[in-house]
């Protein structure tokens, strides 16, 4: 199924309802796209045979631009958590709740928030340049005229390969991150390490991983549809893969964390949260 | 066999600017047509809505007894079996080898064993002129090449219906004479129904058996190549001999004042020049939708400019065919030292 056109200013100016009209119309066109476009994507998810040689490929590609900027990422995230509570603690003589207050902040928020801005920044970028560039080449169009769509053959693996990495990402930006809170609080700020251990249980708990999964699961689908529709709907020549791009990333930078605080607050009602 | 393709009241606009409106035209089975227009009057939309990647507004295209904008996906997919599609630069996919480019339909829609694909393959590789090289990447090749292979791997499921985006686009006038023959050679041999959109009035004038011309957003006529050739309508005209007297201007079609100014200094149209001949099949063979030269003429009391159809003998074709391998081996000298 090929994808709809994008906004079309001089439509919209030329609407017959006036130019407010046209630009409303307009607009929602690109939403109604947006949505075919996902309902596409989700039915091509469950189509037969799934391309699994792709999905390897794309799945291999990801991990290898996003593990290093992960880790890099978080190391120091959770060094300034660590720094920022550490005077404040010890004043307040709770320093053996360090620990807890970094793997609360990590694994709640940091790890998935980490996560999207590499998938997002990363992995989706590179998504919508290698379709957008496609897209110019007519290879898609090719593609559809051999009787492939491009949808079910391009897209679904890459949303799947985009899933799986953000979710081992979080586990490993999770992992660094409380690593590098556990490095600054002990070696450099004196803290003592199995206070630090012992109250990681103090505050958070199994449920905050698993929400953090989720979230992680949820933005590397996010960043990968946004990514190939932006990518499948580039026109213009080589300005407009660029172009793509860039929105790609704005737009799902915007969306991750608008979604990032609806699940929160969603996951605060469902979950009772220890101490309260 | 080829299909025809019959397309009615064909309509298409972007944005509420119409690209073209009320296209009909039939593509007789079998046979070779070019769809002529000036830069920017959507002939590529047209190829585009001809095998369902764009939408029409209204209108139907008809193949066989199915109507194609009213197909379910399914449908769809299936009917674009029928097609071979030659984009403009080629659209190979640029990950995979030339072979890998040309094997792709016959992996993803045939279960032939690899040794089959090979020589399916090869065998198209051969017809274009890209023996020995089809462990080349995209990026690797020159665009004529790309033109090629991109050809190769529309014609890999034997497509009933051939479609060219400019094939000439970009190659110098050798490569365009060479991949001319080679689209008479593969109607020959294939039988299947063509449409060439271009702007080349070489190719527009010695290749076809029908002409089209899109202008001002319609269809400004279609025929056979004779009835556009010998044609006196200022338009077909004007393009066809690539004159700058007439309705078509530099930026869109010229304004009444211009016409009028043009039409006062007296201008004097040149005498429309000799229709050529046709190109032949380079084996020397005749092909089964080819027409005797000046047939339709005939048929219609028309008289064609003076010198039309001279040096049939020495068709260009049969002359071709001594040299005609693209710089490696080639089934044409083969076919025609047997």
């Amino acid at each position: 199924m090929s994808v709809g056109p994008p906004p079309d200013p001089k439509a919209a100016r030329a609407h017959r309802g006036g130019p407010v009209v046209g630009y409303a119309v307009e607009g929602l066109r690109v939403y109604g796209n947006f949505f075919a476009f996902c309902l596409d994507a989700l039915r091509g998810l469950f189509r037969r045979p799934f391309q699994v040689r792709e999905f390897i490929q794309q799945a291999w590609f990801i991990s290898s631009v996003s593990i290093m900027p992960a880790a890099l990422v978080s190391i120091p995230f959770g060094a300034v958590i660590a720094l920022q509570l550490g005077s404040l603690v010890r004043q307040l003589g709770a320093q053996s709740f360090t620990g807890a207050a970094s793997v609360l902040a990590v694994i709640r928020e940091a790890g998935p928030i980490v996560t999207a801005l590499i998938v997002a920044g990363a992995a989706g970028s590179a998504i919508c340049a290698d379709l957008g560039s496609r897209k110019i080449r007519e290879e898609l169009d090719a593609m559809e005229v051999l009787g492939i769509d491009p949808i079910q053959r391009l897209v679904a693996p890459r949303i799947v390969a985009s899933m799986l990495v953000a979710i081992l990402l979080n586990g490993l930006v999770s992992v660094v991150g409380v690593s590098g809170g556990y490095f600054f609080n002990v070696v450099m700020q004196g803290g003592t390490p199995g206070a630090y251990l012992a109250s990681f249980q103090a505050l958070g708990q199994l449920p905050d991983l698993i929400s953090g999964e989720i979230k992680a699961a949820i933005f590397g689908v996010i960043a990968a549809v946004v990514a190939s529709y932006k990518g499948m709907t580039a026109k213009g020549g080589p300005k407009g893969v660029g172009d793509a791009v860039n929105q790609s990333v704005v737009i799902t930078f915007m969306l991750l964390f608008a979604v990032n605080f609806v699940i929160t607050a969603v996951y605060f009602q469902i979950v009772p949260q220890k101490g309260s | 066999m080829g299909v025809e393709v019959r397309v009615e009241g064909l309509t298409k606009s972007f944005g509420g600017h119409p690209v073209w409106a009320d296209v009909s035209l039939t593509l007789p089975a079998g046979e070779i047509s070019v769809l002529l227009g000036p830069s920017g009057t959507g002939k590529s939309v047209f190829l585009k809505t001809l095998i369902g990647l764009l939408r029409p507004d209204r209108g139907s295209i008809w193949i066989g007894d199915r109507d194609l904008p009213r197909l379910s996906e399914r449908d769809l997919y299936e009917v674009r079996r029928l097609f071979g599609v030659l984009f403009q630069d080629g659209a190979l996919f640029g990950s995979m080898n030339l072979y890998d480019n040309v094997a792709f339909p016959l992996r993803e829609h045939t279960r032939k064993s690899e040794s089959e694909v090979r020589a399916i393959v090869q065998e198209k590789l051969d017809m274009v002129g890209l023996t020995g090289a089809e462990d080349k990447l995209p990026g690797q090749i020159s665009g004529g090449m790309r033109k090629r292979a991109g050809l190769a791997r529309a014609l890999v499921l034997d497509p009933e219906i051939v479609l060219f985006d400019e094939p000439d686009s970009g190659l110098d006038p050798v490569r365009t004479a060479y991949i001319n023959q080679l689209i008479i050679d593969l109607n020959q041999q294939t039988d299947a129904t063509f449409l060439i959109v271009t702007h080349d009035i070489n190719t527009a004038r010695t290749v076809p058996d029908n002409i089209g011309l899109l202008y001002h957003k319609h269809l400004a006529m279609f025929g056979p190549r004779e009835m556009l050739l010998s044609s006196e309508e200022p338009v077909v005209r004007q393009f066809l001999n690539a004159l700058r007297q007439g309705p078509i201007g530099m930026a869109e079609e010229k304004d009444a004042d211009e016409l009028e100014a043009e039409a006062a200094s007296g201008v004097e149209l040149p005498p429309l020049p000799p229709i050529p001949p046709q190109l032949q099949p380079s084996d020397g063979g005749q092909r089964r939708a080819e027409r005797p030269a000046g047939e339709w003429c005939r048929d219609n009391g028309v008289t064609p400019p003076p010198g039309s159809f001279a040096g049939e003998a020495v068709a260009s074709g049969r002359h071709a065919a001594d040299t005609h391998d693209f710089g490696r081996g080639s089934v044409y000298r083969s076919e025609v030292g047997s």
